[in-house]
């Protein structure tokens, strides 16, 4: 039997989906479900072909409902879990992702985003997924989600995905759109012996969940992972730090919905990467994922014709860099907002950035289509007119 | 003095005290079916409670292992117990999984699960209780309601005809399939049994009595009235063979659909693994 090999470490020249498929390889992923979707196809077609070489297993489900119950299912039988998909996918996905949350799985949630909405146009990427991946579940729930910006990133995103699920006991999303997955650059694969990974704490052996806290800890609970004669009680209903039922109790009720908030909120200084490139008083531009590349483009344009703009692309959308706007926009002269959607952060970003400074949003001329440097550029202009 | 304890107390959380089913329920029995299967099993091959998962889903009949039983257990979301299962069983393949939930749950919200976990014939024991009704709302029709009968969301009786679930799972590919009542407390743990050993996926649907939704809409009243009814309707496969449509209409065929050998999936991975000589994880 002919067996498939990881690509060896050094430069490539790959699609962003695949470098993403080895990036889950090299964090210590052992198994993915999903079920195929244009733009996201390439991930499961490499990881069904890689998984068993490394003693993993690919499930290909019955439908997206199913991959994330499975991906959550194999996280609780203690393997680092994943499933990938695009928009249509998520939708489906979420009443489980809540889930994922309340249970405090870890697990990797990769979303190629889509022109939607409905089954809109496949083959086309759109930042249209933002806001619904965490907050697209019902109730109040804290999910952590990256962004990449190119298909380094797709690589690099997966590895320190993995990490924070299995520190952090969460669903983390990875969120190029459609133009990553597809994008072919270079990729820099590092050895494996370079690279850092994290591995979940798991319960002490011989001890009943009485005798732990295997739940709703601030400093995030060690797994009472399955198969480890642990008696693990794991139940999306209401239930108290020792994982059981408890629908009468209001502190408890209140502790199960915001604790699995609270360890990642605390912690967001951990989680929260920016690339800021501003000074004060620049016309700073706020983007985040494939529109990153046109907002830098536009700012080095900007500079060589002496006009003084920066930029803060966001590498994390949740939790959401609140701090991190607020500081660009105390120090701008006006904040341009890009995004390839119709606006779909800009609340938020508005929220942290108009007490300081106007702000103004840009998205695609004609959606679907990136913005084009030269188009950022005349906004820019106009505005520091 | 000391109290004599129930010989399945061993088996359950010390700190469960009462269990969330209102009289009459079914659901006891079909948690001593389950657990005296296990019983057995301890005395014959050495299992014990950790060498089990048990996943659930929603509904009366999903609390029948969380949280009563002292082992793993994972209580899901509505009709998905089956695909969360499949993730535990595919990542832990030495443990025994074991999927108890009501017919809403798999046949209805979680049908295309099941059939598709029967197709792929994974390792899972799904033990399928079905009470004809939608318990825990109030009395709702399910896919399993006798067609004609007027329930709260059917006032003026059901139209729709029910599922013969234990048949379409037998249609979709499981190796092990048996439908007993709960009037038949030691033919069902003996499937159950012999879903637990079977290679492959085990589907045991047990017809159980809801004397406080379905009694009531059915107008059979208490739980031995609805038991009464099992003995009288319950029709053994081999008799059922020979009868007519006319005269199974209205009866409970029980008794064991299919049981036979096909290539498992989990075990094929570990196969597969093998090949390529490498260890899980």
């Amino acid at each position: 039997m002919k067996a498939a090999a990881r690509l060896k470490p050094g430069t490539h020249f790959i699609e962003g989906n695949l470098a993403l498929a080895e990036g889950a390889i090299a964090a210590g992923c052992r198994f993915m479900a999903g079920y195929p979707i244009t733009p996201a196809s390439e991930i499961p077609n490499r990881l069904s072909q890689l998984l068993p070489t490394v003693g993993g297993v690919f499930l290909q489900t019955e439908d997206e409902i199913a991959a994330v119950c499975s991906a959550i299912g194999a996280s609780w039988a203690g393997l680092k879990a994943m499933t990938a998909t695009s928009g249509p996918g998520i939708s489906l996905m979420q009443e489980n992702i809540g889930l994922a949350a309340s249970t405090e799985t870890p697990l990797v949630i990769v979303d190629v985003m889509r022109f939607g909405p409905s089954t809109g146009v496949p083959s086309v990427g759109l930042a249209g997924d933002v806001v619904q991946v965490a907050r697209g579940s019902h109730g109040d729930y804290q999910i952590i989600a990256l962004c990449p910006e190119s298909p380094q990133e797709m690589y690099d995103h997966m590895i320190r995905a993995f990490n924070l699920a299995e520190r952090f006991r969460c669903p983390v999303f990875v969120l190029p759109d459609g133009f990553i997955g597809h994008m072919r650059e270079q990729v820099v694969i590092p050895p494996d012996q370079e690279i850092e990974l994290a591995q979940r704490k798991i319960a002490a052996s011989g001890t009943t969940p009485l005798e732990r806290q295997d739940f709703l800890d601030p400093e995030v609970a060690p797994m009472p992972v399955f198969g480890r004669g642990l008696q693990a009680h794991v139940t999306s209903s209401c239930h108290n730090s020792q994982g059981m039922r408890n629908l009468t109790d209001p502190e408890v009720m209140h502790t199960y919905a915001t604790m699995p908030m609270q360890k990642i909120l605390r912690k967001r200084d951990q989680i929260v990467e920016v690339a800021a490139d501003y000074a004060p008083g620049d016309l700073v531009i706020v983007a985040y994922g494939t529109v990153a590349r046109s907002a830098r483009a536009a700012a080095q344009t900007a500079r060589a014709q002496g006009l003084a703009v920066g930029t803060l692309c966001l590498k994390t959308l949740w939790p959401f860099p609140d701090q991190e706007v607020a500081a660009a926009a105390q120090q701008a002269r006006a904040v341009l907002v890009l995004e390839n959607n119709t606006g779909q952060m800009l609340p938020y970003i508005k929220a942290e950035a108009a007490t300081h400074c106007p702000v103004q949003f840009l998205g695609p001329r004609l959606l679907g289509q990136i913005q084009e440097p030269a188009a950022v550029l005349a906004r820019v202009k106009e505005m520091l007119s | 003095m000391s109290l004599a304890a129930h010989p399945l107390r061993k088996y359950t959380r010390p700190h469960v005290k009462k269990t969330t089913t209102c009289p009459g329920c079914g659901n006891g029995v079909v948690a001593q079916a389950i657990l005296w299967a296990i019983d057995e099993l301890n005395r014959e091959e050495g299992l014990t409670m950790d060498d089990f998962v048990f996943v659930s889903g929603i509904g009366c009949s999903a609390w029948i292992p969380s949280p009563l039983f002292a082992a793993d257990t994972l209580h899901t979301t509505h009709g998905r117990p089956i695909a969360f299962a499949t993730g535990v069983k595919l990542g832990l393949p030495q443990q025994k999984v074991l999927v108890a939930s009501g017919d809403g749950d798999l046949a209805a919200i979680g049908g295309n699960h099941l059939i598709h976990a029967a197709r792929r014939n994974i390792d899972l024991t799904v033990v399928m209780v079905n009470n004809g009704i939608y318990g825990m709302t109030g009395g709702q029709t399910a896919p399993t309601t006798p067609r004609g009968l007027h329930t709260i969301t059917s006032p003026y009786g059901t139209m729709e005809p029910e599922f013969n679930v234990a048949a379409m799972v037998a249609a979709a590919g499981a190796p092990y399939v048996a439908r007993w009542t709960t009037y038949h407390p030691r033919q069902l743990k003996r499937a159950i049994k012999k879903g637990i050993q079977k290679q492959g996926f085990a589907f045991i649907e047990a017809i159980s009595q809801c004397p406080v939704q379905y009694g009531r809409v059915s107008k059979l009243g208490r739980a031995t009235a609805i038991l009464e009814h099992f003995k009288n309707s319950s029709v053994k496969l081999a008799k059922a063979k020979d009868m007519s449509e006319a005269e199974l209409a209205g009866k409970i065929t029980v008794g064991e659909f299919c049981d036979r050998q096909a290539p498992e999936l989990a075990s094929q991975w570990s196969a597969l693994r093998d090949a390529l000589g490498k260890e899980q994880g």
